[in-house]
């Protein structure tokens, strides 16, 4: 997809299934959002096709709809209409396959459905935003940065209810750029970066079998030191705070390595924060990724 | 039907929760109704201003609520990302356009039952009225001024539609024989004034109301305008 010089995708080709969910991930700019949104109907390839349930999106976005649900990443509510306004208008728009207030309930608005849309919260709007998405019942649903803004306990809710919508069938395409989420929830990853697809598989797949040890202190340590004494690699996560300091191990992450690990620190007086180990998390193979191909 | 309905209902909600809308639909038109009426200051061609003013106000009522609030309230409604929410869903463009346009007709009807027992109060005697034409001019003039609203609307982003509404509305105001008789304008301004919708619309309405003989080239200007404008603005209507 070309807009104007920039060449917002490039090449991308994957698929995603009934009763999976495929989180499309990338950093902003990567060109998820365009492909989603030629998928959504609201754009259309500069070359290529584009079909969702059989259908081509741009041609035939009215039929679509009808089977499709769409959350955006933000906005789409006029700030001073009611919840329980809007609800309604989307199930009647929907055929009445929903019930208004049964959609309120399980996003959790209940109690909000008499507050206009500039009176909620960010979590909340997220909220209505999914159940608007969810009024048609639809067999495919895009998820636009579903979680962004929302608290813990939102954030729990909508979780939830993606994986029910999974289990009952839907396609669920879920775009965001919060790998951790990602991985919290997903089935499927598609990576992307400027215009391409970098990785595409289950999340087993794209992660790979590649084990390590992750911690955090509360200080900067000599990493070389350490990746002497454990005769392992050991490198920073760029992605560290001044606060708390992260550091991979790679290689096996048995527990005699760990103990080496914690007594090394414990020498240094490094108080460990956090410390996981296992596989590699997507952050890193999206870093590796990304660092891999400019 | 009830997608439809369902849109229509929404539409209302909104327009009455939003007061500058109310200002523009009701207050504007009453202010310059009451004032001008009383205030003889406008070259309006007649020994009594309300006999000249209480037609064009109405045809100012529909110009106001079909063009003008309709076209910003869609604007901005862009710019909310309203539509684009809309555009995913079965919906459609036509029955979003028909949905505004029937919320624009209640709310006609409201400035209609206003506006026409104050113009009585100040005086106004619609002798020899044919209602009937009038009623038919209004609706109309509604078809063609929603479209004339949307296809700004539906294509330029908000705050640059709401300078064009604006602007618009003025201009067609002073040259749309509503406040200002057409004869007093310039012979190059009168031949344009006579073919838009506005003063189209005026003169069809300040002939049915004063139980003269129809104007049929007013009328045949507001018919293009309503053939033209309305499914231009379906096809050319983007949700974002």
């Amino acid at each position: 997809m070309h807009y104007g010089d920039l060449v917002a995708v490039d090449g991308v080709s994957f698929g995603a299934d009934h009763g999976v969910i495929t989180a499309v991930l990338g950093p902003n700019g990567a060109g998820k959002t365009s492909t989603i949104e030629a998928c959504e109907g609201y754009r259309s390839p500069t070359t290529g096709s584009v079909r969702v349930l059989g259908i081509d999106p741009a041609a035939d976005q009215r039929k679509l709809a009808e089977q499709m649900g769409v959350m955006l990443q933000e906005g789409g509510v006029y700030p001073s209409a009611r919840v329980i306004d809007v609800a309604t208008l989307f199930c009647s728009i929907n055929g009445d396959r929903a019930v208004p207030d049964e959609l309120l309930e399980q996003v959790g608005l209940t109690e909000r459905r008499n507050a206009t849309w500039r009176r909620l919260s960010g979590g909340e709007k997220q909220r209505l935003s999914l159940a608007l998405a969810l009024s048609g019942k639809p067999e495919i649903i895009f998820l636009d940065e579903a979680t962004s803004g929302v608290d813990v306990g939102g954030r729990a809710i909508i979780r939830t209810l993606v994986r029910g919508l999974a289990n009952d069938g839907c396609c669920v395409v879920l775009a965001t750029h919060e790998l951790d989420e990602a991985e919290r929830i997903a089935d499927r990853v598609v990576i992307f970066n400027r215009g391409k697809v970098l990785a595409d598989g289950t999340l087993t797949e794209v992660r790979g079998t590649e084990q390590s040890i992750r911690f955090q202190v509360a200080r900067p340590l000599n990493a070389v030191d350490l990746s002497i004494h454990l005769d392992r690699p050991v490198r920073e996560v760029t992605s560290s705070t001044p606060e708390n300091t992260e550091y991979v191990v790679g290689g096996a992450s048995d527990g005699a390595l760990i103990a080496r690990l914690t007594a090394w620190l414990s020498e240094q007086h490094i108080e460990s924060l956090d410390l996981r180990a296992g596989s590699a998390r997507l952050e890193e193979v999206f870093l590796r990724l990304t660092a891999a191909k400019p | 039907m009830k997608p439809f309905v369902a849109q229509w209902r929404s539409e209302l909600q909104v327009m009455l929760r939003n007061g500058e809308q109310l200002l523009l639909t009701l207050g504007i038109p009453l202010i310059l109704l009451c004032f001008f009426s009383k205030v003889d200051v406008l070259p309006t061609g007649t020994k009594h201003p309300i006999d000249f003013l209480a037609p064009g106000i109405l045809a100012l009522a529909v110009m106001s609520s079909a063009m003008v609030a309709l076209g910003i309230a869609t604007g901005f409604e862009r710019s909310y990302k309203v539509l684009k929410r809309l555009g995913a869903t079965p919906l459609g463009r036509p029955r979003l356009v028909a949905a505004k346009t029937a919320a624009v007709v209640v709310t006609e009807v409201v400035q209609f039952a206003i506006l026409i027992p104050v113009a009585y109060a100040l005086g106004w005697r619609p002798h020899g009225a044919n209602w009937l034409l009038a009623v038919g001019g209004v609706v109309v003039g509604t078809i063609a001024f929603a479209g004339v609203g949307l296809v700004l609307a539906g294509r330029l982003r908000a705050e640059i539609n709401l300078a064009a509404q604006n602007g618009l509305y003025l201009v067609l105001l002073l040259l749309g024989g509503m406040v200002i008789s057409f004869s007093k304008l310039p012979t190059v301004l009168r031949a344009i004034a006579h073919l838009l919708p506005s003063g189209a619309l005026a003169d069809v309405l300040h002939h049915a109301l004063s139980g003269q003989s129809t104007p049929g080239g007013s009328w045949i200007v507001l018919a293009v305008w309503a053939v033209v404008a309305p499914p231009l603005a379906a096809r050319l209507f983007r949700w974002e």
